[in-house]
Order: structure tokens, then sequence, then C-alpha cells
């Protein structure tokens, strides 16, 4: 494991972790796997990479983070939750009538949600559009895009990244969630993408592929991304682990979208506790 | 099944382009070149927030004119239509009015979730500009765009335009760059017929206006069909019928209370004409109207037929689809008898 540079980075992904399982109780189901492979990522890009103002989310010279993965909404709440963005008081309406948390992710109802998610495959496309319009701005903002393994079987996806690269899109940072696991079953049997590194290296992007839960080489993932000199658009390929930090759901076969029995959750928080002090 | 293969009948003269791009001028028509381009190269001076954005058609929908004046605000983003469309909706988000072009069917058949997600559900100031509307190409269904008023009326936040002529088509374009919000267009593109300038007409978005009072019949209809009824209306004139136009160019919102207005008038026939499939366009929108507002005159609908159109020469396919100048005067007579 790298060495982490920032002790308390591990301190906002137990809190993203934490508050992302205490949504999930209010549902009682959710894409509560998902929330806890990425957990290590939000904390990076929100507590170590990003510029924006809590206070003020609309903010012209923050960075952008987009959600193409609009399921994944569990987890950018609870960072947003951990940034100071949404006020924490909010976390038990999470998909409730009325909520400003509803399950899938839609910019017209969150502060700090940029785009609607949901139909995957979209938000590579926004990026391209909102990097061309950043650099039209003379904004040195980047755009920050969080997209799932299984959106590359999406054709769209394709033509964001080649038009990224041709559109010199230095400004857009994307991380793509190998987590290995979409609604029918494992990502690779559903339409083999690998190897990929070697893909978007030949599609004109500066690669990096790293092990998403590791969080000093996130760190050091997103750094590179970046000061990386240079036209190209930034991939970070995260390998993650669906679950990962509550051991009985790290080895859970129907990972994707989750029903978790009613004691269960306590036990989810115990584990999270008890992986922080280990 | 395929169609067995039919000689050509001896000295019958067989009209031979089925090209994809067919002028809809009629022979010695006053024409109008790039009606939206040159429009749209006009506002942008004092419009720094507009951009021009395609899928590798900027010649085939006259945005090369505003290339060529604004090279660095124009982008071309290859012949990726959903790209297209998300990309415009990300350059709307940071404040700019990216006005993106296509054809009809690409824009509406291929791109249509990532418009309804990008554009429409964010309420994001995107003008969609489509040539080849309705049935306005020979190539056939892959390229002849029957439903995209249906599509586009479906769905929310969505203005829905469908111009008749170049200076229609001029002023639609400043219009739909005044309103705030996502807006489709239907583009004649090319030499386009001037015909509008004879009359004392402007657009305005979300109007119907009357071109022509008519005691017997009114049209009401929208593009290029509203040519076409005032040519019918003249060959009717011989026949000591008078028709009415009222034309509709806003499809969505809908001028219903001119609508009404001129429907309610006693004793006309009311047909509603337009480019378009019968399904989901322009005539069911009215009929319902009409129908919720009380108001039932004897009611008639010119519109394409709900099948797969064929391949051939414009003038063959408008005669054999009803739509041509001809066959629209044809059916108002037979329907009065």
């Amino acid at each position: 494991m790298a060495e982490l540079p920032n002790k308390s980075l591990a301190d906002r992904a137990y809190h993203i972790r934490r508050n992302a399982v205490l949504m999930g109780e209010v549902q009682g189901q959710g894409y509560i796997a998902q929330a806890l492979d990425i957990a290590d990522v939000l904390a990076v890009a929100y507590f170590h990479a990003m510029r924006y103002r809590p206070e003020e989310p609309e903010w012209e010279g923050r960075d952008r983070f987009l959600l193409s993965n609009g399921h994944y909404a569990i987890a950018l709440y609870a960072a947003l939750i951990e940034a100071g963005i949404i006020p924490e008081s909010e976390l038990e309406t999470y998909g409730s009538d009325d909520s400003r948390l509803p399950m899938s992710g839609m910019a017209q109802y969150t502060p700090g949600m940029e785009m609607s998610g949901g139909s995957l495959g979209i938000g590579l496309s926004i990026a391209v559009g909102k990097c061309l319009g950043l650099k039209r701005k003379g904004s040195s903002s980047f755009v920050y895009t969080l997209f799932s393994d299984g959106e590359l079987d999406e054709g769209s996806v394709w033509e964001a990244i080649l038009s990224a690269a041709h559109h010199r899109l230095d400004n857009l940072i994307a991380i793509v969630d190998i987590n290995n696991m979409q609604a029918d079953g494992p990502s690779t049997q559903m339409m083999g993408f690998e190897p990929l590194m070697e893909k978007l290296e030949a599609f004109g992007w500066f690669t990096q592929r790293i092990d998403g839960n590791d969080l000093g080489a996130v760190v050091a993932a997103f750094d590179a991304a970046k000061a990386h000199q240079g036209p190209q658009p930034r991939m970070i390929i995260a390998d993650t682990l669906m679950g990962k930090g509550v051991p009985f759901l790290e080895t859970r076969d129907k990972s994707h979208f989750i029903r978790v029995d009613p004691h269960e959750w306590q036990l989810a928080l115990q584990a999270l506790d008890a992986g922080r002090t280990a | 099944m395929k169609p067995k293969f039919t000689p050509p009948a001896p000295g019958k003269p067989r009209l031979t382009t089925s090209a994809m791009i067919a002028s809809i001028a009629a022979e010695g028509q006053a024409t109008k070149p790039a009606p939206f381009g040159h429009a749209l190269v006009e506002l942008a001076g004092a419009r720094p927030d507009i951009v021009g954005m395609t899928a590798d058609l900027g010649k085939y929908t006259d945005l090369h004119i505003f290339a060529k004046a604004y090279p660095d605000r124009f982008y071309q983003m290859g012949m990726a239509e959903q790209l297209l469309f998300g990309a415009a909706g990300g350059l709307a988000s940071e404040g700019f009015t990216p006005f993106a072009t296509t054809y009809a069917v690409f824009a509406s058949r291929r791109a249509y979730d990532f418009i309804h997600q990008t554009i429409a559900e964010e309420d994001r100031d995107v003008k969609i500009v489509a040539a080849l509307p309705g049935l306005t190409s020979g190539y056939g269904p892959s390229h002849q765009a029957a439903e995209d008023l249906a599509l586009f009326r479906a769905m929310p936040n969505m203005v829905v335009v469908d111009p008749c002529d170049a200076l229609d088509t001029e002023q639609a374009t400043a219009a739909i760059a005044a309103h705030k919000g996502p807006a489709y267009m239907r583009l004649l593109r090319g030499n386009v017929p001037l015909v509008l300038d004879a009359y004392d007409y402007r657009f305005e978005l979300g109007k119907a206006k009357v071109i022509r009072e008519g005691r017997d019949v009114l049209v009401i209809s929208s593009g290029i069909l509203t040519m076409r009824a005032l040519e019918a209306a003249k060959l009717l004139d011989s026949d000591n019928i008078s028709l009415g136009v009222l034309h509709c160019p806003t499809i969505k919102p809908l001028d219903v209370e001119t609508i009404r207005r001129e429907a309610a008038k006693s004793g006309r026939l009311v047909v509603v004409a337009e480019n378009h499939t019968e399904i989901g366009g322009l005539g069911e929108a009215i009929a319902r109207d009409l129908m919720l507002s009380g108001i039932h005159p004897t009611f008639r609908h010119i519109a394409l037929p709900d099948e797969f159109l064929g391949a051939g020469a414009l003038p063959t396919l408008h005669d054999r689809y009803g739509i041509s100048t001809e066959a629209i005067t044809a059916s108002i007579k037979g329907w009065l008898g």
C-alpha cells in the first residue's frame, strides 16, 4: 500500500461509507455495495483534489463533478453531506417522497448534483460539452466525471472518448469504477472491455490504473491527472471491491442492488467501525 | 416481400431523382439561399453566447455559413449524434446557447434519450435545428422523419417549430434564440422557397396567423403544407371555392385561442394539413383541443400515412401520399362533394 499523505482522508472515507449505510437503512435496500466501493475515490475527490465552496455549490470557480452512473447517488449524497454541501439532517429523507435526495441522481433536485443520471452512458458526453464551455470561458476548472464499468458497453461512451481526445480536453478527469458487477452479473461477462488501459491509451487518453480502495494510490492518481502536462484528457481506471469495508457485503453474490435484513444494518456499521480502528 | 421489377411504360416520363437532398422549390419559384445560416450569423454578432455544433452535417444544414463567419464558435462533433446533444447540454450548462444541427431522423430517433435527459429534463438553452423533416427526402425511411413532431411534442419543456419558407425560417431562428429553454426547429435548407413575403405576415413564437381569409374551408397547416395550401387556394378559386389558411408554425405550445376562434366560425370545413405522419402531430393536437373545448366542425386531416414511405422523386411521393398541391386540391373538392 502506498503511504497516506493525509491521514484524515481515511476518516472522510469512513464517514462517507457510514452516511451511505445510514441512507441504505432508511430504504432497507439500495446500491450500497457500489457506495462502499467508491467511497475512497469520493473522499479523495472532495477532500483532496477538487476546488469548491460548500456554502456556494454553484460557485463559478468550482471544479465540476458529474455523476454519470446516477444510481451511485447514494454515494455522492454521502460525500456531499460530509463536504457540508447537503445538511446532515437530510440524510433520513433519502429516497422518500419530496426528498431532495432521490434514488437516482438528478440535477434539478440536489445541491452539488451537476447532471441527471439514470440513463447510463451519458455523463462523458455532457463532460465534453462542459470542458469545451469552460475553455471558451478561459476557466481553469476541471470536470471530474465518474462512470461505471457497465457503461463501457454503451456506444455513446466511446463517442465521447474519441471526442475528448480529438478536442484535446486536458481539463477532463474521468474515473471509471471497475467493480466488475452490473445488473445481470459480472461486467466482464456481459461485454468484455479488457485490455482497458491499452484501449484508452490507444484512444489518446493519459491513463492510469489503480486499486481504487488504496487511498494513497487514489491520491497519487488524482495528483498525476491534474499535474500531467499535455493535451490529453485524463482517465483513472479504479479497480474496486463491491461492499468494501463490510466483509459480509464484500462476499455477497447478488451485490448490484442489495436488500439487507433490518438487524444487518447495525452489523454493517459495526464492521465499518472495526475497520476504522484496525 | 420485395416487389417484382416493372419495366418502364413506353413513352411515359419517369422522374429519376431519389437523391437524399432534393429541392422542395417548384420550377421558377422565388427562393432564398440558406435562410437559417444567414439568420444565425446575423444574430450571433450581438449574442456571444451563441455557438454552432453539428454531427458531420454542417454543409447540409446550412451551418457552414455560421462556421465560416465564426470559426472559433463552431464545433464539429463528428458523426456522433448522442455525443452532439450531450455535449450541447454540457455547453448550455456552462452558459452558452448551442444551435445543434443534424438530420431530423437522427435528432429524433437516434439521439432522443440524450435530448430528453441532458437538454429537456434540465431545461437547457439548446436549439435543435434539423434538416429533412417529414417527407422532404426521397431517400427512403432512413432519412424521412415522418414522426419527428410527434416525438418532440411528447417531450416536456420542448418548444416545437415547423416553418413554411425562407422568411418564416429566418424569423423563427431569431425567435427560438430569444426564447429561454430548449427548442426543436424543422429546417428547410439550401435554396428555400420564399412565399410569405407576399402576405402581411410575421412569425411569432406560439402564434398561429390567418394568412388568407376563406368562406368555405379553413386549412390549418404548418411547414411546407402552408405553402401548398396557399397554392391549392388559388386553384380552388376558379371552382368558386373559398379557402382560408391559418398558418400554425409553432406546434408546441399550440395557439389554441386562435385555433378555437377560427374553427368555431360556423359552416366551414376544417382541414388540418401537415407534412408528418397522421399519428401524433398537428392534426391530433388540434382535434384533441377542439373536442375538449366543445367545438365540433366537420374535420378532415391531410397527413402522411402510418407506413414506411417509399423511395423515389419527391413530387412523385408527395402525390402518392396526398400532400402535393394537386392532391390537396382534389381531397378538398372531394370532401365538399
